[in-house]
């Protein structure tokens, strides 16, 4: 229903606006457009600068120079944030995150292949049962989760994390990969299959490379999803030693109640590898986002 | 028989995410139903029926009102900012913004969305902080220095202080979601109220705002579902405090699960949130399906 190619700006011929009549009135109201852009541009970004100045400062700058630049580069904030628990926290989430990046992409590669090809037994059905996966929160399971997880042995293990972000990611994953699976050709398949390929060959050889930019996207959004996660990484891991960064980044601060650079140094490490992979991979996360929305 | 197991053998492709599904996110769902009727702690682990007895105690309790009033508050201030000024932008941006400029805007804009809300969480609690957070000494700057306040230790302020710290994460995200919208609008509509000497504001209310009419309903519908889960920034922020005034329905029923050891009573608060957002989303469904039949 909405066109694939969604992060691209089609547009050529931008300059096709009524511009010639430059009224008084065109001229403030542009004037008060540009305003709103601008102000809201700096309300956005002067948080984020001065995080990662802030983690430059020393505690005296921090507190008497909110404004003020930092007056050296002290990257040894960086170091003693990551010396302080940021690496073992930076380490478990690359952890999990990977791990439910490769699962939630797989399985549901796998599953959107199923459905989108093949005649299963009660296929609606299941098609009915991942949409209404949509539909459910993860808050509400939280306390039902608690008792499973202990139960099966789980909770305070990575396994807990990497299993949730995988089970509530796959209606949506699903969703997405199967979107673009539809529009394969069957062509494709029916050729696969003349040479003698298997439905599993078809799936790993043909159609997975076919599909690779929206299991890029797809996997995009599951690294932002999971490495933000936080309600999750809260209850079900309770040992230090496997705390995810969100979580141990709000045990750093209470830890560290006074030694603002520090923290700070620890925020901006943790921000950025988010950042960076949006600002890489810009196209395939609007991609997603917006196909995924847009279902 | 041999054709029955055939056929049956395509669930290959489902069983790995139909599993996960229905152990990691319908058994929980449906469990927290049953056991919102049962009381029981870490002392008598053996859940003990109960009645409506959670119910009862939830809705007679002021602070489950508060907690639900502070969701209903995000929802409205959230639908104001992420649907509303955040149209505005998008819309300001396709009409006065060059192409290169705006896809760099477009970027700017979205990076809070692309850190944790955690990150961001403390971030602000250190900008909010009393002594020496920027807000107040941004106030005090411009001679409003009477208004600075500890806007995350007082009961009036600290809901809200929240609320604002979420509206700086999300605007940018739904002002990109409105701007890829807008971009599918063909440009010949654009030439004919061109052409017809149609004003901006008005080429806006006449084509911009119909045309994403379907994104619109979409991002108000998300906005409002997200308002009734929220739980990151409040845990991060202010846990609820002080003196429960920044409950939201998800941290009381962390706290009441976690720390005051009431879990019946958890469960029936998370019934509430199911109840809701399951209707938000159902009713979202339901109405996109007209949507397409109609058209």
């Amino acid at each position: 229903m909405i066109a694939l190619d969604s992060g691209v700006d089609r547009r050529t011929t931008a300059k096709h606006r009524p511009r010639a009549t430059m009224s008084f009135r065109s001229v403030v109201g542009r004037v008060l457009g540009w305003t709103l852009l601008g102000a809201f541009a700096v309300a956005v970004l002067y948080p984020v600068l001065w995080m990662v100045l802030s983690g430059f400062k020393d505690n005296q700058e921090v507190f008497n120079q909110p404004w003020g630049l930092p007056g050296e580069l002290r990257w040894e904030n960086y170091a003693r944030a990551w010396d302080l628990g940021v690496t073992r926290y930076f380490t478990n989430s690359v952890i999990v995150t990977s791990a439910s990046i490769v699962a939630t992409t797989l399985i549901s590669a796998w599953a959107a292949y199923g459905l989108c090809r093949l005649k299963l037994p009660f296929g609606n059905g299941v098609a009915l049962l991942v949409l209404g996966g949509l539909l459910l929160s993860p808050t509400v399971a939280l306390i039902p989760l608690f008792r499973l997880l202990t139960a099966i042995g789980l909770f305070d293990t990575y396994w807990a994390l990497i299993v949730l972000y995988t089970a509530f990611r796959i209606p949506f994953t699903i969703f997405l990969i199967r979107a673009y699976m539809i529009e394969l050709p069957r062509s494709v398949d029916e050729a696969a299959t003349i040479d003698g390929a298997t439905r599993a060959q078809i799936f790993w050889r043909v159609i997975l490379p076919m599909s690779r930019p929206i299991l890029v996207s797809a996997a995009l959004l599951q690294a932002l999803f999971a490495w933000n996660e936080f309600a999750f990484a809260l209850v079900f891991v309770s040992d230090e030693s496997l705390k995810t960064l969100p979580v141990g980044l709000v045990s750093m601060q209470s830890r560290l109640l006074t030694d603002w650079p520090v923290v700070l140094a620890g925020l901006t490490i943790a921000a950025l590898p988010t950042i960076l992979l949006f600002l890489i991979g810009q196209r395939q996360f609007l991609r997603g986002l917006t196909e995924g929305v847009g279902k | 028989m041999g054709a029955l197991l055939t056929r049956w053998r395509a669930w290959v492709w489902v069983l790995p995410a139909v599993a996960l599904l229905l152990v990691f996110v319908y058994y929980p769902i449906v469990d927290n139903l049953r056991l919102s009727f049962f009381s029981w702690n870490a002392f008598s682990p053996e859940p003990r029926f109960v009645g409506v007895d959670n119910y009862t105690e939830m809705f007679t309790d002021p602070v489950f009102w508060r907690a639900l009033l502070n969701n209903v508050a995000y929802a409205v201030v959230s639908l104001v900012f992420q649907a509303g000024l955040s149209l505005v932008l998008a819309a300001l941006l396709e009409e006065l913004v060059g192409k290169r400029l705006r896809g760099l805007l477009r970027t700017l804009y979205f990076i809070p969305a692309a850190m944790s809300i955690t990150v961001a969480g403390v971030l602000f609690s250190f900008l909010y902080n009393p002594r020496y957070g920027l807000v107040n000494e941004a106030l005090q700057a411009v001679g409003l220095g009477h208004l600075a306040r500890a806007w995350l230790g007082e009961e009036s302020s600290a809901i809200w202080s929240v609320i604002a710290m979420s509206q700086w994460q999300s605007i940018g995200y739904t002002a990109v979601l409105f701007v890829v919208a807008m971009q599918r609008i063909p440009r010949e509509y654009y030439e004919a109220a061109k052409v017809d000497g149609s004003g901006a504001v008005r080429t806006f209310f006449s084509i911009t705002l119909p045309m994403v009419r379907e994104m619109t309903t979409l991002i108000v519908i998300l906005t409002i579902s997200g308002a009734f889960l929220v739980f990151n920034e409040v845990m991060v922020m202010t846990a609820g405090g002080p003196d429960n005034s920044s409950q939201v329905l998800g941290t009381w029923l962390y706290r009441k699960a976690f720390f005051e050891d009431d879990m019946g009573y958890a469960a029936s608060v998370a019934t509430v949130i199911f109840v809701i957002t399951f209707a938000i989303a159902a009713g979202q469904l339901a109405l996109s399906r007209r949507r397409r039949y109609d058209s």
